[in-house]
């Protein structure tokens, strides 16, 4: 199908032509756009790296990347506190770094080693990151969604001006409990930022073949949940939005619906990047990635003079040798006891 | 030493629990109604306030994610399903996440999760308003199920089952509401230490009951001493994980088993209490019996119920012809 002959309530945000620009990065403080640029390396490399190990054969444990897709969790997670509880799904490796977790874990876990940020009990599909505010992510598709409703519960119960964060996709907008949530969720005023990575495919299918419109929004807004739709592949807009939601959220302003429209450039799982259908999606891809989110973001970066080529190479090559000493590290950590199969069942102990 | 029903010995756990713990609070559809809960809950939005008995829309799954959210959270959340069947909307939150979290996130959470579903049958009420289906949640692995038959149980279970760190799904019986006992003061004893019970020593056979059927088992063994039979009645009180030890140890006395289930027979709880016995290399006199629902949908007709459900008078009869076979 031709991009220009889909029906589309999001317009030219799922247009892979437009926004290829660099970003406008207006007043935002170039420390701040620098690590954001950090950041968005980080995980790119992260990612790159456990696509090459799959390929090599070195990593088993199913793993979704989110190449393409930086800019979400790097936006939002800067208005995040470490005391805030934040939900992901599959494709959480983003979420989990944004958050300031580390690399080494993150990879000890996706080779099921003790030293994993779930002790080598979950893999790629279930990240855990307490100390960061990372509470969990799940591969059953809006499993987490009426959990985060939960944790804001809780934190509203706290009255602490905490707030809970679920990333989701578009597929998981066709799940009931995402629904049963945001009602909740606005029926209750809860502080919880529900933040949709609309990347158009659940899957391996295209938005156009699952739902009679491109817009994930409009649920929210039929839960009268208030809406910002940004181009998630602008890490400028993602900041920007979540920080007006998120401070809204905390002196009590109820749950916010972020969309943020993107493209992943791998297929659902694994490393290819050719395992979909319902578009002609190697034609969209070539252009999607003219709309990358690092490269918008360095153009902007180096037109304004923050940032020139020896400086920017510097900085992938730090992110690069970072990965590889982690990625080392993690090849030789010990896997966990035989003991851990049984003694992690159940908790120890009950409260008096 | 208070006197009290089953129903009002487990608004009693939850007075205790209220009182005590401020982390605690109850959501569920009904709370606030006079009706839905029998009178396990009488009153209970009016003494706590609505913020701790929170009536909730009719959103099973996503009501039941939030307990589970807010137990990783530092509280100590109990979802109250009115009836079991409408439970199933919420199997992803109890099944893939709440059973599931502390192992996958390597023992760093544990969902302090309760989640009370009623076993509300009988009456006429037809097959997707009376299930028992606490053998399903028993099946999986990191849920606690607890099945309380006695009014003490009612109580003391429910606060053990919501002071523990795990997700436990406590069902409790209406058929069992009208008890009566007079209850000690609350004692606390930790649900991993809880596990069958001896309800009446005897040498001739063993009963095994959970939930109602355990009444029924107690029932039976009164009228089966009239008859000079000396019956064993063991309490199951929590079926995962089952601890068969009681019951092997009462078999290898009695050599005779009867489990009585008020679930389905296959791949049911009566099977796996049979077969934890028979691994044990118990002798038997007699072969080992099951009494359970007959696998079918539960009926409307009343004339249909009264073949569906077991009586005490089966369990006497099962018995009797292990003594006349042997």
């Amino acid at each position: 199908m031709n991009p220009a002959e889909r029906a589309t309530d999001l317009g030219d945000l799922t247009d892979p032509g437009k926004f290829t620009a660099p970003l406008a990065i207006g007043g935002a403080s170039p420390a701040l756009l620098l690590e954001q640029l950090r950041m968005m390396l980080r995980i790119r490399r992260v990612e790159e790296k456990i696509g090459d190990m799959v390929s090599a054969g070195k990593i088993a444990c199913p793993c979704h990347l989110g190449i393409g897709q930086e800019a979400i969790a790097v936006g939002v997670s800067e208005n995040l506190r470490a005391t805030d509880r934040v939900f992901g799904g599959h494709r959480s490796h983003a979420h989990f770094l944004a958050l300031g977790g580390e690399v080494y874990p993150l990879l000890a876990e996706i080779l099921g080693r003790q030293d994993g940020c779930s002790h080598g009990m979950g893999g790629s599909m279930h990240l855990y990151d307490a100390a960061h505010g990372f509470a969990g992510s799940v591969p059953i598709v809006a499993g987490t969604v009426p959990l985060a409703a939960g944790a804001a519960l809780a934190a509203k119960k706290d009255g602490k001006g905490g707030v809970a964060v679920a990333y989701f996709g578009d597929g998981a907008a066709e799940e009931g409990g995402v629904h049963e949530a945001m009602n909740l969720a606005a029926v209750w005023k809860l502080p919880l930022l529900f933040v949709c990575e609309n990347n158009l495919f659940a899957s391996h299918l295209h938005i156009s073949l699952r739902q009679p419109s491109d817009s994930i929004g409009r649920y929210a807004e039929a839960h009268r949940i208030p809406v910002e739709v940004v181009d998630g592949n602008d890490v400028v807009a993602v900041a920007e939005a979540t920080r007006k939601q998120v401070e809204n959220m905390r002196l009590g302003g109820g749950p916010a619906f972020l969309e943020a429209v993107t493209y992943r450039w791998r297929g659902h799982v694994g490393p290819r990047e050719d395992n979909d259908v319902g578009v002609n999606r190697g034609g969209d891809l070539v252009l999607w990635k003219g709309r990358d989110p690092v490269r918008r973001l360095v153009d902007a970066l180096m037109a304004a003079a923050l940032l020139d080529d020896a400086a920017y190479l510097r900085m992938v090559d730090a992110e690069r040798l970072a990965v590889e000493s982690a990625w080392a590290r993690a090849e030789a950590a010990p896997f966990p006891p035989a003991t851990a199969l049984l003694d992690r069942v159940y908790a120890e102990g009950c409260r008096p | 030493m208070t006197r009290m029903n089953y129903g009002s010995a487990i608004r009693a756990g939850f007075v205790h629990l209220l009182d005590h713990h401020p982390e605690v609070f109850v959501l569920g559809q009904g709370l606030w109604a006079k009706w839905y809960v029998g009178n396990s809950m009488t009153d209970l939005d009016k003494i706590y306030g609505t913020e701790r008995i929170m009536d909730s829309p009719v959103s099973e799954l996503a009501c039941t994610g939030a307990a589970v959210g807010a137990s990783l959270c530092g509280y100590r959340p109990v979802m109250v399903h009115p009836r079991l069947d409408f439970m199933l909307y919420c199997l992803d939150a109890i099944v893939n996440q709440a059973a599931k979290w502390s192992h996958m996130v390597g023992g760093q959470a544990h969902p302090a999760v309760t989640i009370r579903g009623i076993i509300n049958r009988g009456g006429e009420q037809g097959a997707q308003h009376s299930q028992a289906l606490h053998a399903w949640f028993a099946h999986i692995p990191g849920l606690r199920v607890v099945m309380p038959a006695t009014v003490a149980d009612a109580r003391d279970l429910l606060i053990a089952s919501v002071l523990c760190d795990d997700p436990v799904i406590y069902i409790d019986d209406r058929w069992l509401y009208e008890q009566e006992a007079d209850l000690p003061p609350v004692s606390f004893c930790p649900l991993e230490l809880e596990g069958p019970k001896i309800l009446r020593t005897g040498k001739d056979v063993t009963l095994v009951g959970a939930g109602f059927s355990t009444l029924l088992c107690q029932r039976a063994a009164t009228a089966l001493e009239a008859r000079g039979i000396d019956a064993e009645v063991i309490d199951l009180r929590i079926i995962n994980p089952l601890d068969a030890s009681l019951v092997i140890q009462s078999v290898a006395r009695s050599g005779r088993l009867c489990v009585v289930d008020g679930g389905w027979r296959n791949c049911g709880l009566a099977g796996e209490v049979i077969a934890r016995v028979a691994e044990a290399g118990t002798t038997w006199r007699a072969a080992p019996v099951r009494l359970t629902l007959p696998d079918a949908p539960a009926p409307s007709s009343g004339a249909l119920e009264r073949v569906y459900y077991t009586p005490e008078s089966a369990i006497i009869a099962a018995v009797e012809r292990m003594f006349s076979k042997s």
